[in-house]
């Protein structure tokens, strides 16, 4: 579905992703991890076509975004894609119903009778009716990534990115975002791509763990390849400890 | 290498690396005008995003204006009515308000206003929408940022930015003629015959062509300077000030050559 080939960042002197490639799978999820700046954002947003690499490229369904020499190229590409960012990135002057229904409204050829079949289903779908006309600031974070999930289904895209989607959530509040992911991948059937450091927790919805570190990934695998792999730098990372060959910076 | 030959290398380092940092800047506001403008041609046209936009900057901006307006008038009549009086004619205490207002005043004190209330809060917008993802948001959605956030702010700047004047010069000029007349005894018919007989369809044009001209430069920096904006609550502070001073100091020096130019070819 998506083939990320032989991708290089950089950002001045910084080397944020070397020679970087990787298969994500249709209908799996997989997740990115790696410590804090590792370039787990950069490749998602390279993902989305927002920034281009210096050197290789990403094809998304086997078109690449990273040549597509117009906007407009890139915006037909992105149609596959929907995004669940780390603080959901709701429209601060829209409410929740317009927030949700805003991609179908902006992509065009829909009836207003087709966007207010497709917003409501989603609304009752993640319970979200007695909060349809409140605005993001009058609904709680947990509640305003539900938008931010709602308003990523509701185009139907093939894959859905998520960006460190419970970074910053309490416990409670961070299972009821996996419990989200699952629940909504079981009915929607969508390729899932999660970037995150929360280990273990994230490995419940995953296929796939891929581990960025040192602007390249060290290791892949399933959850349990991935725990069970000898790499002392995934082990590191994956007990969370500051002795080892992971050096914080 | 001695250390004053080390101090020079390192200033000359550092003068060219600010040369670079600006130059670079400032190619980029151009592409960023560019692409602003293209987008301004490509379907859709959101008319009801430009209405939403003209509310904000021109009926929000209008109480102030006026009130502006009304003050400079009055202050005009009476600064001009002490000069003319040294001359013994105070008789062109109206044309003095009227052509002061017109040609000058009114588009420069009007664009200072509207970029000191409505530009800084569209920089602070727009910067809010880069730092909390909302721009990445629209482009993940195959939204166009230039054309659903910049393009009927743009527009609606040069709209409402000679409405605004407008509204500005006739309230100052109504703000002179109480204190002229009211206050300090000048002729109502003197007043308003000096006035009329002074003010010429040129000096009207001139006006329009500055609040225009104002209101790109108004609508251009303030957009740039949101879509530029710095990391956090520090960038957006200093994209925001950066954005009230570049566009205060443009206008003052483009109304210099605009006045130089307009009066060469419209007299």
């Amino acid at each position: 579905m998506i083939s990320v080939r032989n991708v290089s960042k950089r950002f001045g002197e910084q080397v944020v992703l070397q020679d970087v490639s990787l298969e994500i799978e249709p209908g799996l999820t997989t997740t990115i991890v790696g410590p804090s700046g590792v370039g787990k954002s950069v490749l998602l947003k390279l993902i989305m076509g927002i920034m281009t690499p210096e050197k290789g490229e990403v094809l998304i369904d086997g078109e690449s975004i990273t040549r597509a020499r117009t906007e407009r190229e890139k915006n037909r590409i992105r149609k596959h894609l929907g995004v669940l960012f780390q603080s959901a990135a709701l429209f601060d002057s829209l409410s929740v119903y317009d927030n949700i229904a805003f991609p179908l409204i902006e992509r065009g050829g829909y009836t207003r009778e087709e966007v207010n079949e497709r917003a409501n289903k989603l609304i009752t779908a993640l319970s979200l009716r007695k909060h349809a006309q409140h605005f993001p600031e009058e609904i709680s974070i947990g509640l305003r990534k539900r938008v931010g999930m709602a308003r990523a289904l509701i185009t139907e895209p093939d894959v859905i990115l998520f960006d460190e989607p419970n970074t910053g959530l309490d416990p409670l509040v961070g299972q009821e975002v996996y419990d989200l992911i699952k629940h909504c991948q079981d009915d929607w059937n969508f390729t899932g791509v999660v970037i995150s450091h929360e280990l273990p927790e994230v490995f419940q919805v995953s296929d796939k763990v891929v581990m960025l570190l040192h602007a390249q990934v060290i290791a892949e695998g399933t959850p349990q390849e991935f725990m069970d792999s000898a790499n002392p730098e995934v082990q590191q990372f994956l007990h969370g400890r500051t002795d080892g060959p992971i050096k914080i910076q | 290498m001695s250390v004053s030959q080390m101090s020079v290398v390192r200033s000359t380092e550092q003068l060219g690396k600010a040369v670079l940092d600006h130059t670079e800047s400032w190619g980029r506001s151009w592409l960023f005008l560019f692409r602003t403008i293209l987008a301004f041609f490509v379907p859709p046209f959101r008319l009801r995003l430009l209405l939403i936009q003209l509310y904000q900057i021109g009926v929000n901006s209008t109480v102030v204006v006026a009130l502006i307006g009304l003050f400079t008038g009055a202050v005009l009549a009476v600064q001009a009515e002490y000069t003319l009086s040294k001359f013994g004619a105070t008789a062109f205490t109206g044309s003095a308000v009227a052509l002061s207002l017109i040609r000058e005043l009114g588009p420069v004190l009007t664009a200072l206003m509207v970029i000191g209330r409505a530009g800084s809060a569209i920089t602070a917008e727009i910067g809010i929408m880069r730092i909390t993802e909302q721009i990445d948001a629209l482009r993940s959605m195959a939204v166009d940022p230039m054309k659903y956030l910049m393009v009927p702010r743009f527009i609606a700047g040069l709209i409402a930015m000679p409405l605004l004047t407008a509204i500005f010069i006739c309230i100052g000029i109504g703000g002179g003629y109480v204190v002229g007349v009211g206050l300090l005894d000048l002729s109502s018919g003197t007043f308003l015959s000096q006035m009329t007989h002074a003010v010429g369809l040129v000096d009207v044009y001139s006006g329009i062509i500055k609040s225009i001209v104002f209101g790109f430069i108004f609508g251009w920096v303030s957009c740039y300077k949101g879509y530029t904006c710095g990391f956090g609550a520090v960038g957006v502070n200093k994209a925001t000030t950066q954005s009230v001073v570049t566009s205060s100091v443009a206008v003052l020096v483009v109304d210099y050559f605009l006045t130089s130019i307009l009066t060469r070819v419209l007299m």
